[in-house]
């Protein structure tokens, strides 16, 4: 494309969301939405209308700006689809509050996710990987590495984390993939209930004897400022699953597929691993996974990017075309592990972005370094255009990886 | 110049520390910033630019005073 397309020569706005046709590129949309003049809208699958903001900048500008609300049962948020509105009774937890309600739970919580704290679970992420590695080789080849490896590590280190004990891991992980992977609406709602059940009580066992894990310590801590009622407590650790298993498995899956079809990378990673933290946050940029959790709500009428965003209107910062904008990175189709700009946006921006990040860095490095260091002879057992991807998930990811060694 | 931040707005992040340990650290109780380096110049400054222009809920700026 030469020019930028007129807009109002166009009468029906694109359709939103995109779906990628390679996992190696954006949609094209992306780039027509990124090349306009100014934001535009799009329809969402409800029919109505949201602003697409594209630009780096301008996302950036949008997430961390308190104008813009998180509070999903506002009339004018941009839900895909409008049953997708929280019944009353549903807390939310942190992912529907604003400051400054949101800045104090999020305080509650944030000790247990620093780039500190968290480092402290490195020799269990090891471990977990490690277990998961020796699985995967006494197994039989060829196997499912997204099955095998990138579903279940990620949910056993959620486990340690919202400390499910030992003896329902079994259970825990059989339930958490039935609500993941349910092909009707009524199995989903069977496999929620059940789980919701689980994590109520799970919250209830820890407040009547605390345990040395982070729901177990907010149990511990009931009546401090911003620290989580029971209610909301079942509704975080529900929260803290359905973000640390989904999406880290996601990406250990396309990182995977990636690094083995990119020997220089795999060799690269090989003679250098300190290049290993680079290569991650690389791959957090170039595949940005999920954008939907950066859709906002104008609460007064803003100027943002060149357009005046009308108070109750619904705008969607697109993460995956403003982590590809060449105006912020140089190349931006182009992995680079030796890019120095590690700003990108696929943990968000804003009072929300992700409160997990630092752990999942942890985990992804550890998850694929591991793997291509025990296994250095791991290879494709399909070519990447045999592959099947989840492009009508709001969460890219692939459904199954099959490899061999 | 100066690293100030507005004590009411971080959610305690944790990228300037991850960032610049030199000059940022985190509170045990609720992480929120602490920022350990006043006066800032060089090496500093740009680090400390890097971390206001990252800072996801725009705790952090420069000041001249």
């Amino acid at each position: 494309m030469t020019e930028a397309p007129d807009i109002t020569a166009s009468p029906e706005p694109p359709s939103y969301p995109m779906r990628r046709t390679c996992p190696y590129e954006v949609p094209d949309g992306y780039r027509e939405l990124r090349e306009r003049p100014a934001p535009g809208k799009v329809r969402l699958p409800s029919g109505k209308l949201a602003w697409a903001v594209t630009r780096y900048e301008d996302v950036k500008a949008m997430l961390g700006d308190n104008r813009f609300s998180s509070d999903l049962r506002h009339p004018g948020f941009p839900l895909l689809m409008d049953h997708q509105v929280p019944a009353p009774e549903f807390s939310t937890s942190l992912v529907g509050m604003d400051p400054p309600e949101h800045t104090l739970a999020r305080r509650a919580v944030a000790s247990d996710f620093t780039p500190r704290s968290v480092e402290r679970l490195r020799p269990r992420v090891q471990e977990i990987v490690d277990e998961y590695v020796d699985r995967l080789m006494e197994g039989p080849r060829p196997a499912d590495l997204v099955d095998a490896f990138a579903n279940p590590v990620p949910l056993l280190v959620i486990c340690e984390l919202i400390g499910v004990p030992f003896d329902d891991r079994d259970f825990f992980l059989r339930i958490s993939f039935t609500v993941m992977n349910a092909t009707t609406p009524e199995a989903g709602a069977r496999g929620m209930a059940e789980l919701m059940g689980y994590m109520d009580k799970l919250v209830t066992d820890k407040e009547r004897e605390p345990t040395d894990d982070v729901i177990g310590r907010l149990a511990a801590r009931r009546g401090e400022p911003g620290v989580p009622d029971h209610r909301d407590l079942v509704a975080m650790a529900f929260m803290l699953l359905m973000a640390g298993h989904e999406t880290p498995a996601n990406i250990i899956g396309l990182g995977a597929m990636l690094l083995l079809d990119r020997p220089d990378l795999r060799k690269a990673l090989r003679d250098d691993p300190s290049r290993w933290p680079a290569a991650i946050d690389e791959l957090l940029r170039f595949f940005t996974i999920a954008e939907i959790g950066n859709s906002r709500v104008a609460l007064a009428d803003v100027e943002l990017g060149g357009v005046r965003i009308g108070a109750g209107e619904g705008v969607l910062g697109l993460t995956v075309g403003a982590n590809r904008d060449p105006e912020r990175f140089p190349d931006p189709d182009v992995f680079d592990i030796d890019r120095v700009d590690r700003r990108h946006l696929a943990f968000g921006h804003g009072a929300h972005q992700c409160l997990g990040q630092h752990l999942v860095r942890i985990e992804l490095e550890v998850a694929l370094a591991t793997l291509f260091a025990r296994i250095p002879e791991l290879r494709l057992a399909e070519p990447v255009e045999a592959l099947r991807f989840k492009e009508e998930h709001v969460n890219y990811g692939l459904h199954a990886l099959p490899v061999t060694w | 110049m100066r690293i100030r931040a507005h004590s009411d707005t971080c959610v305690g992040a944790g990228r300037c520390f991850l960032a610049a340990p030199e000059l940022f650290d985190q509170s045990d109780d609720d992480a929120t910033v602490v920022v350990l380096v006043d006066q800032v110049a060089g090496v500093h400054l740009e680090k400390a630019r890097d971390a206001v222009d990252d800072c996801p809920t725009r705790t952090l700026y420069l000041t001249e005073q």
